[in-house]
């Protein structure tokens, strides 16, 4: 993860779908255009739909980070539509 | 005079229980009416009907309680606001459609304007039975493909350029067939996994994945009185006109080898799938 700036995380692996993308979403608009945020997130439904939906916000999806224990972290840039 | 109850039958007129009553049945493709037309429709219902109309189960539109004397006063009246009257019958019947990628974001394929371009080519075409025609945008299914006796489901052709491609592994994730593995600088793609669904291309966050419009048809479905799933026979047809030579080639298959009242899970299942498969792959091919 040293490759990116990390200006701040969430964790979304106690939400279910579709909180999940809302939590995230919460914490995206907290931030200011350009910062990174990570997002913790469990296997499965989540890490299937959280990225396509970050992207369809208009953000800059930059890595998912497969943490080996059936969670995923994926960093995020904040960019305003 | 008697009443000539299989012509109006053909014509979107079926008989009601109600002696000298029918429900009229409008011709809908892939259920999209405009509002001129749902105001002459509604305005006809109230005046030629019971002030109300039947919403069917394939996407169609009725009008009950229409007098037999009325028909084709009520026929002028609808055809004045560009509504016509749809079929019951020995035919093609109303195709069906989703909304399709013009609306949704998980559609892959304009499904109406594949719907409208199969309702142009094949509505109202006498056959052996009764023929249907459902188009879905993806492989969500909304429109159920498989429960018609030709079943259009969209889909994307994929490919991958390596210039674009961040090697942040969402594709990975976003595929539920396992089809997609990085590894070693490089994303592989297992063909026989893939079904097209496009959601890598809808997850990539720079475009590297693109997708092209694909079909994927399915044959013999029925959910009467018997209840086969169609049967996806060809690999991912790729051009509309493609799509429209084999849809030719089954409906062709039906006229030619169908016995009356037999529906077409059920022709194929006597004559067996060989020979039908042999001729649409020659559709697909040429």
């Amino acid at each position: 993860m040293a490759e990116f700036r990390i200006t701040d995380t969430v964790d979304i692996t106690d939400v279910v779908c579709p909180v999940t993308f809302v939590k995230a979403k919460v914490a995206l608009e907290e931030l200011e255009e350009g910062d990174i945020l990570s997002i913790h997130m469990n296997d499965g439904e989540p890490v299937q739909n959280v990225p396509r939906s970050i992207k369809e916000e208009g953000h800059r999806v930059l890595k998912l980070i497969h943490n080996e224990d059936g969670t995923y972290d994926l960093i995020v840039q904040k960019t305003e539509a | 005079m008697a009443a000539d109850y299989a012509a109006l039958k053909a014509g979107g007129f079926m008989r009601q229980k109600q002696k000298d009553m029918f429900s009229m049945r409008l011709r809908v493709v892939g259920g999209t009416v405009t509002v001129q037309q749902l105001k002459a429709i509604a305005e006809a219902a109230e005046k030629f009907g019971h002030n109300y109309v039947h919403l069917t189960s394939r996407q169609g539109v009725e009008i009950p309680f229409i007098r037999l004397e009325e028909i084709d006063e009520v026929k002028d009246f609808l055809a004045a606001s560009g509504v016509q009257p749809g079929v019951c019958g020995p035919r093609v019947r109303t195709v069906t459609a989703c909304q399709g990628g013009r609306c949704c974001p998980s559609g892959c394929i304009d499904a109406l304007e594949i719907a409208e371009e199969l309702d142009r080519r094949y509505f109202g075409r006498q056959l052996p039975h009764k023929f249907k025609f459902g188009v879905t945008g993806c492989q969500n299914n909304c429109l159920k493909a498989e429960e018609n006796d030709l079943g259009v489901k969209g889909g994307m052709v994929i490919d991958w350029n390596l210039e674009d491609c961040i090697f942040c592994g969402v594709c990975e994730k976003a595929c539920r067939r396992g089809a997609i593995t990085i590894a070693d600088g490089e994303i592989r793609v297992a063909p026989d996994q893939c079904n097209h669904c496009g959601r890598c291309v809808t997850a990539c966050p720079t475009g590297a994945w693109k997708g092209s419009e694909g079909f994927l048809v399915s044959f013999g479905g029925t959910f009467g009185n018997d209840i086969q799933k169609g049967r996806e026979i060809l690999p991912v047809i790729r051009d509309r006109e493609t799509l429209l030579r084999v849809a030719d080639a089954a409906i062709d298959y039906f006229a030619d080898n169908a016995q009356p009242g037999e529906r077409f899970a059920k022709t194929l299942e006597r004559l067996g799938w060989e020979s039908f498969t042999e001729k649409v792959l020659n559709a697909y091919n040429s």
